[in-house]
């Protein structure tokens, strides 16, 4: 076949594969959560019954709602799908990843903060505006981390294209190196933050004004929220297999390795995929939720952290040249 | 031999970690814990230089540093705490991220002196050296944030972690010297609570902000 037509092909089953896995990995934390309390829990594929659900339902939008607050949730679900895209998950070399490098994947996630910020501000509510002003400002302490730790692994790898780093640090013989070790705790606390998991936001609260993520879409409903809540679940995607792929790179396949290599990368990329999402289940039921001006302090953490690794990675370039 | 760097390389980074958890720390007993975890990964660091360059004295200041600093010093310390009845307190730390973030930068600073200043030295000891600088500057960083004279005496032992570090990673002390620092700690402990028991039956406090209003003439 075509090597365009193959890295055309598996750009394809990558888009599909996320999108379809998205609401099964948040439904498998969920399931993970409630058998931790010691209650039955949703079924695995309750995700996917309440998107069908709120896709038929009618959307109802205020009266003060303006053309943002209708397109925004369209916009927001497209940039975090093609980020998601741009993250190579069970194979490198895909079609897309020519295009853009993990600092195009922040600048659409902050896109679709962006977004989702402006429509959360447009009813009019309070509670969107809370929700809006503490997203932003977790966001302005979580992305100077996210870059740090990018800038970091692409100083490593000499190149800030994820296939190439994916592939740098599958070829290094295996080694203890700290700096990595704190990139990863950096880019996780970010992780967390960014998908309003829980020492920062609780996915699951019911007081609005404890609430971030949710505040700011207390006021969609029907197919808006829908497509809202896909965005949401293909971020926590997105997030996780970038965290994979940049320090669990292992058994990722070439696109053009055939058919069989796809498979086992599916696989591959599967199991990783749900034993992060009952990792983080795990980790949410064991630790409370922080108060709102504590978060910057935690994230802060992410900020010292993933500057030591840089300053450690120098430390070692210049100390053994 | 790499691995050898690396994992020295590794557990200095990690002592420099917990320098930073020091310094985020509020509550009095997890300051206490971080700094016990701080000297048990010195004990490892050293023992690891010990075994690399094949220096077996080094053990002993492993062994002197496991003992005294991982377990006798943060015992008691733990006893005085409980004893002063601070142990539930919450220390007002102003501007945690602030703190953090000049001590960011007194760790690139000594990064930078001491790799400009030791050009051509052997990589452990520009190492050591370089990480270790980092951690007493952050010592006497936490020293001068904190107001509670505990957290205080923690910070000052945190200093003498960076000294050990950057003594064996280079030529190294002599063993006599070694010991005598160790003792001295011990000792200095020993002042540092008689002095603490002191302050709290003067002014029925720890903090030592209450000292700046004393006047020594009145009363």
């Amino acid at each position: 076949m075509l090597p365009s037509l193959t890295s055309f092909l598996g750009q394809g089953m990558q888009m599909v594969l996320v999108l379809v896995l998205a609401p099964g990995i948040a439904g498998l934390t969920r399931i993970v959560k409630a058998r931790l309390m010691r209650r039955r829990g949703p079924p695995l594929l309750q995700p996917y019954h309440d998107l069908h659900k709120l896709i038929r339902k009618e959307a109802i939008i205020a009266e003060s709602a303006s053309w943002l607050f209708r397109v925004a949730p369209y916009l927001i679900f497209a940039f975090s799908w093609v980020a998601a895209a741009l993250v190579p998950t069970f194979a490198t070399g895909l079609m897309f990843s020519w295009t853009g490098d993990v600092i195009v994947i922040i600048a659409l996630l902050g896109s679709a903060r962006f977004f989702q910020t402006l429509a959360g501000m447009d009813v009019g509510t309070a509670f969107g505006g809370i929700g809006s002003s503490r997203e932003v400002m977790i966001a302005t302490l979580a992305e100077p981390a996210m870059l740090l730790v990018v800038l970091n692994l692409a100083l490593a790898a000499g190149s800030s294209r994820l296939p190439a780093i994916a592939d740098h640090f599958v070829a290094q013989p295996l080694a203890i190196r700290i700096s990595l070790a704190l990139a990863l705790m950096s880019l996780v606390i970010v992780a967390l933050a960014e998908n309003a998991r829980i020492p920062v936001d609780n996915p699951a609260t019911h007081l609005e004004l404890t609430m971030v993520h949710e505040a700011m879409v207390l006021e969609y409903s029907g197919r808006h929220l829908a497509m809202i809540e896909a965005a949401s679940q293909l971020k926590l995607v997105m997030y996780i297999s970038l965290i994979v792929c940049l320090f669990l790179p292992f058994g990722i396949a070439t696109v053009n390795d055939g058919f069989l290599a796809w498979i086992a990368g599916f696989a591959i990329f599967a199991g990783k995929l749900s034993l992060t999402a009952i990792l983080l289940g795990v980790w949410e039921v064991s630790i409370a939720k922080m108060r709102v001006f504590r978060v910057s302090e935690f994230l802060s953490v992410a900020f010292i952290f993933a500057f030591l690794a840089i300053m450690l990675s120098f430390l070692t370039q210049e100390v053994l040249r | 031999m790499n691995s050898a760097y690396d994992v020295s390389h590794f557990l200095a980074g990690l002592m420099l970690v917990a320098s930073f958890a020091l310094l985020y720390q509020d509550r009095i007993l997890a300051v206490l814990r971080t700094f016990a975890v701080q000297a048990i990964i010195l004990a490892l660091a050293v023992a690891w230089e010990a075994w690399v360059q094949d220096r077996p004295h080094l053990f002993i200041t492993a062994g002197l540093a496991f003992g005294l600093k991982g377990f006798v010093i943060p015992m008691a310390l733990h006893r005085m705490i409980f004893r002063l009845g601070i142990h539930r307190e919450v220390e007002q730390v102003v501007g945690v991220g602030l703190t953090m973030l000049f001590g960011l930068g007194l760790v690139a600073l000594s990064l930078s002196l001491t790799l400009k200043a030791t050009t051509g030295a052997p990589s452990l000891a520009r190492e050591g050296l370089a990480i270790a600088l980092a951690i007493i500057l952050l010592g006497l960083l936490m020293m001068i944030t904190r107001r509670n004279a505990v957290t205080q005496i923690i910070g000052f032992m945190s200093i003498e972690n960076g000294l050990i570090l950057g003594a064996t990673g280079a030529r190294g002390m002599p063993l006599v010297v070694e010991i005598s620092v160790a003792f001295s700690v011990l000792i200095a402990l020993f002042v540092f609570a008689v002095f603490v028991f002191r302050i709290r039956e003067r002014f029925d406090t720890v903090d030592v902000a209450a000292l700046e209003s004393v006047r020594g003439d009145r009363q």
